[in-house]
């Protein structure tokens, strides 16, 4: 953050905070309704009474629910309002397009959020994970991405320093990459179009191998766009100001922007090995998802350091340790990934739960944690009050939910690797050992244990939520501040 | 190259990036459409009857994919498991592909056949009836909604448009046919005709109810013909496959 060489006045300038605000209390709301969905499905597959009969409520339909209102939802609000808030700061512009824009984006997208999700509870959907949206909402959601395209790229161009921050290279890459992704998954033929009855109704316009190719290409890069590389610039603007330290390393970022983006997008058939896509690439997907490894602890390692020479923060402030907790995750799961896309791994772990704790260490530990960071240090400044209502919440918060990420991830290891175990196993006569539902009767235990991770989970982002409340309304927690202690060395 | 012409130019960082995110997406994707062994040259292999295509469409908006794969690995177990190995042609006229990503439950490549309609029905009415320690949720209601399709025409015809080949013949009668599998002789139509056009197709009443065309009727015969179209006592496997 060298922008003081560079400052033209800022003191003029009049950053747009409302729409950001606005995004922030979406994130908020919408973050806890998905981990509550969330958790009742969870609780679905170790009870599955809780379907409860209906056809509204049966995990098939209110999975889709919690997956996007975790990731577009909560994490593309998120994305709305830290990326607005940066690209501000970083240009010493105002928003571009005004208020008006401002407002189309954020009413547009919780349009687009409501559209969609009342449309997978009544059985509205084109049965692609993470697409699952119809063509109307694909629509909407157009608009108003070409909307958010403008105003951030409307920004950078009227900014009033010369370089483009760090941060805002990846939400410019988080951006044109989701909308080329949208576009390219949602090629789609609505029947009303052909004289049928139904409005919401299409058929996507690819089938079969090339289908499966085209959709995750966009879901593996859902994840390195949406999940990763809009997070990354989260990352390079709150890591440092929350740690009062420059970026580690200038180069690194470089290196590691251009590595990851061009890398990320090869990645996707790795969630298709051994299928009938073909085995040239298979072996494309898994090359690239093992060098992906490199560019992602490049950011990793670039995070981290930025934290050197000021270590004992993470004793002190519990924002920090959101944010750096997070990076420690982030690059777990990023090494993770690669290990499970080799093909004789994947061999193992595909179809089982170790996917979907896969998936959660990244989720809940990177994305949620850097999240609630950038929330934690966004809120009192957003709406000018001194610090928040109590530090000693946020450490409530964290520890509860870092023990409720550490249940589910574990849990799911050990079902995942068990499930694909049991899948494989043979007798002494050669037969296979297990049937399909011994496999499932297996898992109980850890659908239980799994279920009671996102509990904690829920648990913390409601402790966050009241320190929200009473930071907002003005109020400050008289409570003793986190002191570190000293070592015997020292003086 | 100096960075800074990026870190100074919007427009330029732009088309850097959009090109560098183009290229891996643009290799994977493209050549599929163009490489003749990307799917296998089998006998069997058609578009779904009308009643299948509803069905399908039912399996699709309830969101089985999210617990049930549609592909078979050519892996010891899952061949013993569930059947031969998934082909490519077997999935080249699903819009979208259902193969999944998570195993809740089993494989449904090639569940047609194995059970009985009156299984399927008891067990989608109420899994645990069946299998008592399954997980899945019930689907009593698809029992309970009559079916209608009568612009069957218009969804063949939209998949026609994405490269199906269904014929004339197939959309003018696909209202017909849709009735037809599903009452079988006690119907209207010509079981026969509608052999030719869909052969294989299963025809009868699905759901023991054969007052009325229900969901659960159009989703059972979907699932009694998966995996069923080609014949595998005499497909031979070309390229790596071949032993």
């Amino acid at each position: 953050m060298n922008q003081a060489t560079t400052a033209t006045g800022a003191s003029e300038v009049v950053y747009n905070e409302d729409v950001v605000r606005k995004f922030i209390l979406a994130a908020t709301f919408w973050g806890v309704i998905g981990f509550i969905v969330g958790t009742f499905i969870a609780f679905q597959l170790a009870f599955p009474a809780l379907n409860l009969g209906l056809e509204w409520t049966t995990f098939g339909r209110v999975r889709p629910v919690h997956t996007s209102a975790v990731i577009f939802a909560f994490g593309g609000s998120i994305m709305f309002a830290t990326s607005f808030y940066v690209v501000q700061r970083t240009c010493r512009a105002p928003l571009f397009g005004g208020r008006l824009l401002a407002n189309l984006i954020f009413w547009g997208y919780q349009l687009f959020i409501v559209t969609a999700a009342l449309g997978y509870v009544l059985g509205v959907t084109q049965g692609k994970e993470y697409a699952e949206p119809e063509w109307y909402a694909d629509l909407l959601l157009t608009v108003v991405w070409v909307a958010y395209l403008v105003a951030f790229a409307g920004t950078l161009m009227t900014r009033r320093v010369s370089h483009i921050y760090v941060a805002n290279w990846f939400y410019l890459a988080f951006i044109i990459t989701v909308a080329v992704l949208h576009l390219g998954n949602n090629i789609t033929l609505p029947v009303i179009l052909f004289g049928g009855e139904s409005f919401v109704k299409s058929y996507i316009w690819a089938s079969g191998v090339q289908d499966a190719m085209t959709q995750w290409w966009y879901g593996h890069n859902a994840v390195g766009f949406f999940l990763t590389a809009g997070f990354l610039g989260l990352m390079y603007y709150f890591v440092p100001k929350q740690a009062e330290r420059p970026v580690y390393s200038y180069r690194l970022s470089i290196i590691h922007f251009w590595a990851l983006v061009f890398l990320y997008i090869w990645a996707g058939p790795h969630h298709l090995h051994y299928t009938s896509l073909p085995d040239w690439t298979q072996t494309l997907g898994m090359t690239f998802s093992i060098m992906l490894w490199m560019p992602s602890w490049g950011g990793m390692i670039n995070g981290l350091m930025t934290l050197s020479g000021a270590w004992e923060k993470l004793r002190t402030d519990p924002v920090l340790r959101f944010l750096i907790a997070s990076i420690a995750f982030y690059g777990m799961s990023t090494f993770e990934g690669p290990a499970m896309s080799i093909k004789a791994v994947n061999g193992l772990s595909h179809y089982t739960d170790w996917t979907i704790g896969h998936v959660h260490s990244g989720a809940l530990g990177w994305v949620a944690f850097v999240s609630f960071g950038a929330m934690y240090y966004l809120i009192p400044k957003l709406w000018n009050r001194t610090r928040l209502y109590s530090l000693r919440l946020v450490t409530y918060h964290f520890w509860i939910a870092t023990i409720g990420i550490v249940l589910y991830i574990t849990a799911m290891w050990i079902s995942g690797i068990m499930q694909g175990l049991m899948w494989r196993a043979y007798d002494d006569l050669g037969f296979l050992q297990y049937s399909f539902i011994e496999s499932v009767e297996a898992m109980h235990p850890y659908y239980v244990i799994r279920a009671c991770g996102g509990v904690l989970f829920v648990l913390g982002s409601l402790i966050m939520v009241w320190n929200f409340i009473k930071t907002i309304q003005g109020d400050l927690r008289t409570e003793d501040e986190f002191v570190a202690p000293q070592s015997a060395a020292a003086e | 190259m100096k960075h800074e012409i990026f870190e100074k130019n919007t427009i330029l960082l732009a088309i850097g990036i959009l090109i560098t995110i183009s290229i891996g997406g643009l290799v994977q994707i493209v050549p599929l459409y163009f490489i003749d062994s990307t799917i296998e040259k089998v006998d069997g292999v058609r578009p779904y009857s009308p009643l299948e295509l509803a069905g399908r469409n039912i399996y699709v908006r309830e969101g089985c994919y999210l617990c049930h794969s549609q592909q078979i690995r050519p892996f010891r177990d899952e061949v013993e498991r569930y059947g031969h190995y998934s082909l490519a042609a077997e999935s080249m006229y699903d819009h979208p592909f259902q193969w999944g990503s998570k195993r809740t439950g089993p494989d449904l490549a090639r569940v047609g056949g194995k059970y009985s309609n009156a299984w399927h029905v008891a067990h989608l009415i109420r899994p645990q009836d069946v299998v008592p320690e399954s997980v899945m949720p019930m689907y009593k209601f698809l029992s309970e909604k009559e079916l209608s399709f009568n612009d069957a025409g218009a969804h063949l015809s939209a998949l026609r448009a994405a490269g199906d080949p269904y014929t004339d013949e197939q959309i003018a009668q696909a209202a017909s046919d849709f009735a037809t599998q599903a009452m079988g002789d006690a119907g209207e139509g010509d079981t026969d005709e509608l052999l030719t056009r869909y052969p294989k197709a299963v025809i009868g009443d699905f759901d023991g109810n054969p007052e009325k065309i229900t969901e659960m009727d159009a989703l059972v015969a979907y699932l009694q013909m998966l995996g069923t179209l080609v014949d595998f006592t005499t497909y031979k496997p070309e390229g790596d496959m071949a032993r």
